[in-house]
């Protein structure tokens, strides 16, 4: 796998970027009296491919199209008065979270958005249109990067100064380094065997409480569910910058599979134009499995209905699911156990089997993991 | 002592001929003298109807005038004067003053009257309630003197009783006049005078009707047309569906031979071979005379007939409306959106012919709450009164009209803002009673009035949907253009466009959205015949009424 930097356009031509798309696609067409159209490749599962070699969802060739309709008019309209605050933010230097993106749509009478998710669609269909990441335009995201802890040194610099500093992730005691917003610019030093990405805080809080990472070498990362674009970019960087490899624990449920880690190791659908940066082709999964519910009996619960159905779901449509044999052979255990187990549910068998037990024993076995 | 004398015998004293008249007397509400109000109503319907059928008959375009003069105590004049060929002297009297003496009876033609009772039962009413004979001028021609008459009905012989005969002098070429003084009950609204006569110009074009009402007001019916309605002819009637106490009474009367012949000459489409199948089928002798027939053999005959195969009667009898004027006349009365009529082919019940015509006006100013307003005609007569004994109203109940757009609960009109008409034309109009207000329930007639009523349906439910559609349409369009101030601002800061160029973007987007969608079909809803003052007449004046009533308070 070759190691790619991302593409770092200068600001200034991102906005000349968004000023031509505005002039040819729009302007221009409405003077020759043709309708204006904005294109964007649609994101979504069923427009994208999974190589094994790439190692992330690439987009397929559909596009979706907004122009002078009923049903697209109001987005067309949106999009384009976004790129016009796009535009005057990188010109005054400045960003927007996605948040306040929505606040600031108040001002457009009916081409308002009615919820956040609107305009947060809207701005993911930006970076599609222009093939650059949301950071570029002056969009910033609210949500957190995820947290580490363990053996990493993480060089970073002082805003003010521009001096380095060095952060080290062993000192953070019960607490943890938090990962930032953009991450492009950290370096790295470390000498960890393994990167271990942790679904749920509790679980991460169990491991650090006793220095797990000290007794296996490794440094220990903190998801909180789906894995943010800032977290999957970290990992992505940490683990080709050091030939680290990134082991996934998670719950034992199709979310945790298809949404979490399919997500960190391939990307989304939905956010198929940038998954090339934002995914972690090296992960492996290693727990928690159908097969492990059963080998460590743990304590289960029933399948609810959105997870057969998600289950059924990523036999059918999931292009990395539909790569991998032995997934379709987890899940069709899964669906035919009827029962999802959390990774807590170690506990049952003390609180530190899972350090002294589980943990050492998957570790030692590859053949229990899930690619 | 009674036991010895038989009660019969006592009875038999009282038992007696009871005249036509005497009985019509006692049951005045058989032909539409039921209350007052009615009564006046009945009166100048019946005799307009005889004016009309009489100036048709002779060719002459009808022009009727109407006066009715209120003489306080509830007692009005009517006058009723007609351009038609006028009565011959001699039968002036019978016409007038003798129940069920008439020329329309015995013939299968299409008219307004049919039994000829009405206008003696009118001249009956008005002397039962005021003892006033009925006056009555007629004259048949320039060279001919005018006749006068002044008449009573003896109601014990049921003949007419002269009161006073004279010849007078009459500025007119040719026509009848009728006078009479009765009781009666003057209002306006849905069943009056004004609203009769109004319907009756609605669908007869070609008639001027001039009217005086009681509050000394003249309305004036302008004919629309010069054209006389094609002229009905008479036909014999159809032997499928003759019942037998009719093919007994043409027995009867008839002057032919033998049975072969009788039913040739007294028949429509009966040749000599149909003629010899019917007696075979009915084991019978061709030559057998008619007067020896007696009611078993006349039932076997009945029998034959209904064995016989036999071509339909003609239709060419019957004189419709046609779509046309009935789209035109409803126009004219409703200032609706949408208008449509439709005139069905003729068909057949009880071996008469008849026609159904039937007319929708849809939305405008008509209320969508209310239920639907149904007009109903019989050879161009409006029927007023009986509304749900009528096979029309059954008709109307009997079609889903939910699919058709209109609301309807079950066994009831459809609710909407609609106006149905429809007019049968027959040369006999099934009534269910004498006052000729309602149309018997002829399965044949309601399936007919269904097929016409479902045509006009379809008609309305495609302008619904086509309006539906571009209503649909003129809203995604308002929706679309409320973006296009959006994307001007927007380029406006994209690409610094001044503010002209802002407006000629917005200019330019309108233009391309209405070249993308194609023009926006406008739907005609301006009716250029509805008349407001036409369709006021007849209409209740309560607004009037109740403001009148405030001013008086005030003073």
């Amino acid at each position: 796998m070759r190691v790619k930097s991302m593409k770092k356009s200068k600001q200034s031509d991102v906005a000349q970027k968004i000023v031509s798309i505005a002039e040819n696609d729009v302007y221009l067409k409405i003077k020759k009296k043709k309708a204006p159209e904005l294109n964007m490749p649609l994101r979504a599962l069923s427009n994208v491919k999974y190589d094994p070699k790439e190692g992330f969802f690439e987009l397929l060739g559909k596009m979706k199209e907004r122009t002078l309709t009923a049903s697209t008019i109001k987005t067309f309209a949106q999009t384009l008065r976004m790129m016009a605050h796009a535009k005057g933010i990188i010109e005054s230097d400045d960003i927007t979270t996605k948040r306040e993106m929505y606040y600031i749509s108040k001002n457009w009478a009916e081409a308002a958005f009615t919820e956040q998710p609107e305009s947060d669609t809207v701005m993911d269909d930006m970076e599609a249109m222009m093939m650059v990441n949301r950071e570029q335009l002056g969009f910033i995201p609210e949500e957190k990067g995820g947290e580490i802890a363990g053996k990493l040194i993480v060089i970073d610099r002082d805003p003010d100064t521009g001096k380095e500093i060095r952060i080290d992730c062993t000192k953070f005691g019960s607490g943890a380094y938090s990962i930032p917003i953009t991450v492009e610019h950290l370096k790295f030093e470390t000498n960890a065997k393994f990167i271990l990405a942790i679904e749920t805080a509790g679980m991460f809080q169990r491991l650090l409480k006793h220095n797990y990472w000290k007794k296996a070498n490794c440094i220990l990362a903190s998801m909180g569910g789906v894995p943010t674009r800032a977290c999957r970019r970290f990992l992505r960087r940490l683990s080709d910058d050091k030939k680290l490899p990134v082991y996934v624990f998670a719950d034992g449920d199709p979310y945790a599979y298809f949404n979490i880690y399919r997500t960190l190791k391939v990307g989304s659908g939905n956010a198929a134009h940038i998954n090339e940066y934002f995914c972690v082709p090296e992960a492996k999964f290693l727990g928690v499995t159908p097969q492990d519910i059963i080998d460590y009996k743990l304590p289960s619960h029933p399948l609810k209905d959105i997870d057969i159905k998600r289950g059924k779901d990523a036999i059918k449509n999931d292009p990395f699911v539909r790569h991998y044999k032995e997934w379709q052979k987890a899940i069709n255990q899964m669906m035919q156990m009827k029962v999802r187990a959390e990774q807590q549910a170690l506990a049952k068998w003390g609180l530190n089997y899972v350090m002294d037990e589980y943990l050492p024993k998957k570790l030692n076995k590859p053949d229990t993991w899930l690619p | 002592m009674a036991e010895e004398t038989p009660i019969a015998l006592e009875l038999a004293k009282r038992q007696r001929e009871i005249s036509i008249a005497s009985f019509f007397e006692k049951n005045r509400h058989l032909l539409g003298f039921d209350n007052p109000r009615k009564a006046l109503l009945t009166s100048i319907k019946e005799a307009v109807d005889n004016s009309l059928d009489a100036c048709e008959e002779g060719s002459f375009l009808p022009e009727v005038s109407v006066e009715v003069i209120d003489m306080q105590n509830d007692r009005f004049k009517v006058i009723i004067e007609d351009n038609g060929p006028g009565i011959v002297k001699k039968q002036i009297p019978n016409i007038f003053a003798k129940l069920l003496y008439g020329s329309k009876f015995f013939k299968l033609s299409q008219s307004r009257g049919q039994q000829g009772i009405g206008i003696s039962a009118s001249v009956l009413y008005a002397q039962l309630t005021t003892g006033k004979p009925a006056r009555i001028t007629s004259k048949i021609g320039k060279k001919y003197p005018a006749h006068y008459y002044e008449l009573h009905i003896d109601t014990q012989k049921n003949s007419p009783e002269i009161i006073k005969e004279e010849v007078i002098e009459w500025n007119k070429e040719h026509g009848t006049r009728i006078e009479l003084d009765l009781e009666g009950s003057y209002q306006k609204g849905d069943q009056s005078i004004d609203q009769y006569l109004k319907q009756t110009a609605i669908v007869n074009p070609h008639v001027t009707i001039i009217y005086t009402n009681p509050k000394a007001e003249q309305i004036i019916f302008p004919r629309a047309t010069e054209v006389m309605p094609r002229k009905p002819v008479e036909i014999k009637p159809h032997p499928h569906g003759v019942e037998i106490g009719r093919l007994l009474s043409m027995l009867k009367f008839t002057e032919s031979r033998t049975l072969q012949s009788f039913l040739t000459s007294e028949f429509s489409r009966v040749g000599p071979g149909t003629a010899k199948q019917i007696c075979g089928n009915a084991a019978l002798l061709p030559n057998t005379k008619p007067v020896d027939i007696t009611r078993e053999m006349a039932e076997k005959l009945v029998q034959g007939i209904e064995k016989t195969k036999i071509i339909a009667p003609p239709t060419d009898c019957i004189s419709p409306i046609g779509e046309d004027l009935l789209e035109k006349g409803l126009r004219k009365e409703i200032n609706a959106e949408f208008y449509c009529a439709v005139t069905r082919p003729p068909e057949v019940y009880r071996g008469n012919p008849f026609i159904v015509e039937a007319g929708l006006a849809y939305g405008g100013q008509q209320s969508a709450e209310e239920g639907t307003r149904l007009l109903r005609y019989a050879n161009r007569v409006p029927l007023l009164y009986q509304q749900g004994a009528c096979a029309v109203t059954r008709s109307v109940i009997n079609t889903a009209w939910r699919n058709y757009g209109l609301s309807q609960s079950k066994g009831a009109l459809p609710i909407g803002p609609v106006t149905l008409v429809v007019h049968i034309a027959s040369v006999w109009v099934p009534f269910t009673s004498e006052s000729k207000e309602a149309i018997a329930h002829y399965p044949e007639i309601i399936k007919e009035i269904k097929l016409a009523l479902q045509e006009c349906g379809r008609k309305l439910a495609s302008y619904v949907n086509k309006k539906r559609k571009i209503q649909y349409e003129s809203k995604k369009r308002d929706y679309i253009q409320m973006f296009i101030p959006h994307i001007g601002e927007a380029l406006k800061e994209l690409i610094n466009l001044k503010e002209n160029e802002e407006k000629t973007v917005e200019k330019l987007l309108a233009e391309i959205l209405e070249k993308k969608r194609g023009k926006l079909e406008q739907i005609e809803a301006e009716n250029m015949e509805y008349d407001e003052d036409f369709a006021k007449i007849g209409k209740t004046e309560y607004e009037e009424e109740e403001n009148e009533g405030e001013e008086h308070e005030k003073e």
